[in-house]
């Protein structure tokens, strides 16, 4: 008798959300299983790396990762075309880290500006990330929705202090949007049911419970994931069914396994090997944990994971 | 939890009116507005309907399926309209109830009427020899239905277990017995047998502003020990359900559970 494996079905299933336009746009979510278990059930879209491009130039990154993109990360345009024609990006998620009042005070105006531009200049489909500063988000992110109609991009983070005019922007404009809260599945859970309640549809809602690296709270983000999952497929929990999202990037490239020289530390051995494995494998547990689309910098790690979701799919 | 709205019964005035005059309506009215409080599925009791009772429930059910999203509960003891309702019944929002068999022989047709139709079907857990005495007996009962659904072709998934909810007023200790066979009757099959009541039953002949006190703390008790539905004003009992989902682990709490 040949051996049968165990298969778990669920009565829920996520929402399928498109992202961009034109024979570009992604699809990420409407499975019915856990991550990478196609063979119980659906699982018809892959999940999505976005390079993280940056409105002002990366100068609080790393060393390794701002060599990288060294003679592009100058001018968003350039970096953010050199992601795509270069190095295969399937997205680019534009973060307008200028803005931030600490780090330039970028005015909403020039925001959308580079919104406007980048949004032209790429095919791929578009993420708009403010500056996680909750204030001057919401100013920003309503012109840099303004400027991104049209686009099907997706618009974040709306948060527990800023969310209502970020929804209006969503909503006015016709964007997807991210909602994030701090890593506690309840607060995840009612921040969607107020956007929600303020009449955005659950179906092009993407959530964000907020990331972390490797050996920095990983493991709560994967908890949180993991539970959220749990809620959208095995209670059938609507507002928990959006495509989940993880950024990151920023997270691990400021952790100092990502920056300590060898000749510092060298039992922790080779920087470049050992920053490229820290995003890799920060990525990989959270796509096991549910996340639909990620956000990521080295394109090194990128490829890495890339080829592990290859892997996974057989 | 699910709850079956109560509220479409011929006892009341209104209800039995409308019906008669096949006045749409008050009933749908009636039904969206316990649709609205949370119901997810219907009770459409129109009584024994000894005269025109196979037009009445398929009125019932396709004036109900009008307005609300729902399956119903095709309340009867006449099993000509019952199938008649079944033949009506749209299942898009899921599969109709039919209350209710029991282990009177006279009612074993039903559980047929259940497997042909693929309905589910609530087993009451009396017989024809007066009510039982506690949950052991109630269990006794249970697996003699359980056994005739067998022997229908009803799949045991199907069949929602009734251990009968007594007035607190006049039976007190039945309270307590009713709460222990909804543990026990779960432990009849696996997966658990699912279970059902009546659960304003409890408080029925009971002072007015008595009643929901009654029957939501009543609820509480039973959810704990694992009921699968029950027959009830959704207004008085929705808070109470969602609370103790919560409680229970079956949803996610956030500080606007009650809205959702």
């Amino acid at each position: 008798m040949s051996f049968a494996p165990p298969k778990e079905t669920w009565s829920g299933k996520t929402f399928e959300i498109t992202i961009g336009n034109g024979a570009k746009a992604v699809k990420i979510g409407g499975e019915n299983v856990f991550s990478f278990h196609g063979f119980e059930g659906n699982y018809p879209n892959k999940p999505v790396i976005a390079y993280e491009v940056q409105d002002i130039p990366p100068d609080d990154w790393p060393q390794m990762a701002k060599d990288v993109y060294a003679g592009v990360s100058a001018d968003p345009v350039t970096w953010a075309k050199h992601c795509v024609e270069k190095l295969g990006a399937k997205a680019v998620a534009l973060r307008l880290a200028g803005t931030h009042p600490d780090k330039g005070d970028i005015s909403a105006d020039q925001a959308a500006e580079t919104v406007k531009k980048v949004a032209s200049a790429v095919d791929v489909p578009l993420i708009i990330l403010g500056s996680n500063h909750a204030e001057k988000d919401s100013v920003v992110l309503v012109k840099a929705a303004e400027a991104a109609k049209g686009t099907n991009a997706l618009l974040g983070k709306a948060q527990e202090a800023n969310y209502k005019t970020i929804v209006a922007a969503a909503l006015a404009n016709d964007l997807k949007l991210i909602a994030m809260s701090e890593l506690d599945i309840n607060l995840s859970k009612q921040l969607n049911i107020l956007i929600t309640q303020m009449g955005f549809d659950k179906e092009r809602l993407v959530t964000d419970p907020m990331s972390s690296a490797l050996s920095y709270g990983l493991e709560y983000t994967y908890s949180v994931m993991e539970r959220i999952k749990l809620a959208a497929l095995a209670q059938n929990d609507a507002v928990l069914q959006g495509p989940m999202l993880a950024d990151v990037g920023m997270y691990v490239w400021k952790v100092k396994e990502t920056q300590a020289l060898e000749a510092d530390l060298p039992q922790w051995g080779n920087l470049k090997d050992r920053g490229v494995a820290w995003e890799a494998v920060t990525a990989t547990s959270l796509l096991v944990a549910g996340t639909n689309l990620a956000i990521m910098r080295h394109p090194d790690a990128v490829a890495a994971v890339e080829k592990f979701i290859a892997e996974m799919e057989g | 939890m699910l709850i079956i709205g109560e509220k479409l019964s011929i006892i009341a005035k209104r209800v039995r009116e409308a019906m008669f005059a096949k006045d749409k309506g008050p009933i749908q009215e009636i039904a969206k507005r316990q649709y609205n409080q949370g119901a997810r599925m219907i009770d459409a009791n129109i009584g024994p309907a000894e005269d025109g009772g196979e037009d009445l429930m398929q009125w019932m059910v396709t004036t109900i399926q009008e307005v609300v999203p729902a399956p119903i509960c095709l309340d009867t003891t006449n099993y000509k309209a019952l199938e008649a309702g079944l033949k009506v019944h749209n299942n898009e929002w899921g599969r109709p109830l039919i209350n209710s068999t029991s282990n009177d022989p006279e009612r074993f047709p039903i559980l047929e009427l259940g497997a042909k139709y693929n309905s589910q079907v609530i087993g009451l857990t009396v017989g024809k020899g007066g009510l039982p005495a506690d949950a052991e007996e109630r269990c006794a009962i249970a697996a003699e239905i359980m056994a005739r659904a067998m022997e229908y072709g009803m799949p045991l998934e199907d069949l929602y277990l009734d251990p009968l909810v007594l007035q607190v007023a006049t039976s007190q200790d039945h309270a307590a017995h009713v709460i222990k066979a909804i543990k026990m009757f779960q432990e009849l099959n696996d997966p658990a047998m699912k279970t059902v009541v009546g659960l304003s039953n409890i408080s029925n002949g009971c002072p007015k502003h008595v009643r929901p006190v009654l029957d939501k703390y009543y609820l509480a008790l039973l959810m704990y020990s694992g009921l699968t539905a029950a027959i009830a004003d959704p207004a008085e009992v929705t808070e109470t359900a969602k609370t103790i989902d919560v409680f229970m682990g079956k949803t996610l709490y956030a500080h606007s559970y009650l809205e959702m």
